[in-house]
């Protein structure tokens, strides 16, 4: 889907992305993750050409997007950006469907998908369609901003710190929406954030940033287990055993067999699972699925297990 | 608020009655004149002297804003940048100019009448106008602008779509103080024969006529204070209507 090539940008002589390559395949969501001044910013917006890269290419889909005027190129990838930057002089619906206008879709089609992807986002149209941004809570514009790069239905979703304005239960709503709408449309995602925490929950595949250069770029399981450098070790941080938990489901080590005491939910994460045996003493979990039906039991030692250093 | 705006349908109904029909007012005036001399000034009439006044501060204003707004423009986009500081100077230049000095140097060009008024007007309210045109462009959110690139706008469109809609607010406070400016200077178009309330004024000088000074300085003062309001309240409506309510 995107092939990113020996990406470099220079300022003045100096290079703060330094020769980066790597692929992002149809589905996907990449996270680009690292601490300020990594250059991940500047990555991602080399991706819409927001800004120039001095050498490297990238492709989407095969094409070369240096070839394409940038403006056209913008049109067709979604761009959230933290702080949503909404319009604040156009209503919500305007806002959505910016996209789409630029397109020149026709008035009916662009009201059509507008409502659909406010309904979608848990935003009565009736009542959001017609307001300012400046009228809805940060969340809400959030939403917006994320209906509105997804309105032209664009294969490639680009998004630079979506959730750091939002509060921790906000956002971790915003995040599994996310998810749910990724795999609903089968977007691609390219994701930039400075917290490991949320690369890991989010990504499918995890680019670690560090003064310019890409220091590894895999699934999470894999940077988690075997950190390529100590620069992604210090990024991942002291708590992997946990950080690894929290990859894992409780339906993958469900055991047939009985135990008492409040159950838990089989969509649930193993880190979950885990704190939930400390904190109420026991050695096994009833295991239920969404239903509330009884699909066995998982045990503490099989979870502990899970949390060993991969061999 | 309501009060407010009562008083301020009063003044201007006031300012109508008397424009409209000054000799109803004549009493009022009467204690300022000495000996006999006439209390209300009537050659060229009032209201006529009202309405070319304020026909030469729109053509000016119009044309200020026109030249300071499109200035501002280009030297905001990157073809103009480098502009920016020539034409700042420009537009100081224009200020610290008096106005007398522009009429002086106009007349030999222009000769007597509105023209030398016009130019020295049109001089004097750009450099609000453009300021705060410069100001509204430069200080949009960083987000917002990001953004209306990043959803695919061309330069045109989000100078069109984005930058102007969300600088007019501020642009419009420069408008205001510029036609504030022009009201007042205005008056002294009429040392070299243009047609303005400063005639009034003028003539009570002369004459040593204080009502007419006073009915002259008067009508002014008041045009420029309920236009200031009026410009005022479209400001804050359409800061509003942007979502900039607290900008």
């Amino acid at each position: 889907m995107i092939e990113i090539d020996a990406l470099s940008k220079e300022y003045s002589g100096q290079r703060v992305v330094d020769r980066v390559s790597f692929n992002v395949a149809e589905g996907e969501i990449a996270v680009v993750v690292g601490t300020s001044g990594s250059g991940k910013t500047t990555l991602l917006r080399m991706i819409n050409r927001l800004i120039e890269p001095t050498a490297g290419t990238v492709r989407i889909e095969g094409e070369d997007i240096g070839a394409i005027p940038a403006h056209l190129l913008r049109r067709r990838i979604g761009y959230v950006i933290q702080g949503h930057g909404l319009f604040p002089h156009r209503t919500v619906a305007q806002n959505v469907g910016t996209v789409p206008a630029l397109l020149g879709w026709d008035r009916a089609r662009i009201d059509r998908r507008t409502d659909e992807l406010l309904v979608l986002f848990q935003l009565d149209p009736a009542e959001f369609r017609d307001r300012l941004p400046g009228e809805l809570s940060g969340g809400q514009q959030q939403r917006v901003g994320v209906a509105r790069a997804l309105a032209a239905e664009p294969k490639l979703l680009l998004m630079d710190e979506p959730f750091g304005a939002l509060d921790p239960i906000i956002r971790a709503k915003a995040q599994s929406d996310l998810v749910a709408i990724q795999k609903r449309f089968g977007t691609t995602i390219v994701l930039v954030t400075h917290d490991m925490e949320e690369a890991i929950q989010l990504g499918t595949r995890i680019a670690v940033m560090e003064q310019g250069r890409l220091q590894q770029y895999a699934p999470p399981a894999e940077i988690i287990a075997g950190p390529a450098n100590p620069v992604v070790a210090e990024l991942i941080g002291g708590d992997r055993p946990f950080r690894l938990l929290a990859l894992g489901r409780v339906r993958d080590l469900v055991e047939p067999g009985p135990a008492a005491g409040e159950p838990v939910a089989a969509d649930a994460s193993l880190r979950e699972a885990y704190a939930e045996c400390l904190w109420s003493g026991r050695e096994v979990l009833p295991v239920i699925d969404a239903d509330g039906r009884s699909l066995g039991r998982i045990r503490r030692d099989d979870i502990a297990h899970r949390a060993e250093k991969p061999q | 608020m309501r009060a407010g705006v009562a008083i301020r349908l009063v003044v201007l109904a006031l300012l109508i009655a008397f424009v409209a029909s000054p000799q109803t007012f004549a009493f009022v005036f009467q204690p300022l004149t000495r000996n006999g001399q006439p209390a209300i000034y009537l050659q060229n009439g009032l209201l006529n002297l009202t309405l070319s006044h304020l026909a030469i501060v729109a053509v000016a204003t119009v044309a200020s804003t026109l030249v300071a707004v499109g200035l501002a423009i280009a030297v905001t986009r990157p073809f103009g940048a480098e502009f920016l500081p020539l034409s700042r100077t420009l537009a100081n230049v224009g200020q610290t100019f008096p106005p007398v000095a522009v009429l002086a140097l106009a007349v030999p060009l222009l000769g007597f009448g509105t023209a030398p008024t016009l130019v020295a007007l049109f001089l004097y309210g750009l450099l609000p106008i453009f300021e705060n045109a410069l100001t509204g462009l430069t200080t949009l959110p960083p987000a917002v602008t990001e953004a209306a690139r990043g959803v695919g706008m061309t330069e045109g469109q989000r100078l069109v779509g984005v930058d102007l809609p969300l600088a007019t607010p501020v642009i419009l406070a420069g408008i205001r103080l510029s036609v504030v400016i022009s009201i007042a200077t205005a008056t002294i178009g009429s040392t070299v024969a243009a047609s303005t309330l400063g005639e009034v004024i003028l003539a009570g000088l002369l004459s040593s006529n204080l009502a007419f000074v006073a009915q002259g300085g008067l009508v002014v003062a008041v045009i420029a204070v309920l236009i200031y309001d009026g410009l005022s309240a479209l400001e804050r409506l359409l800061a509003h209507r942007t979502g900039q309510g607290a900008r």
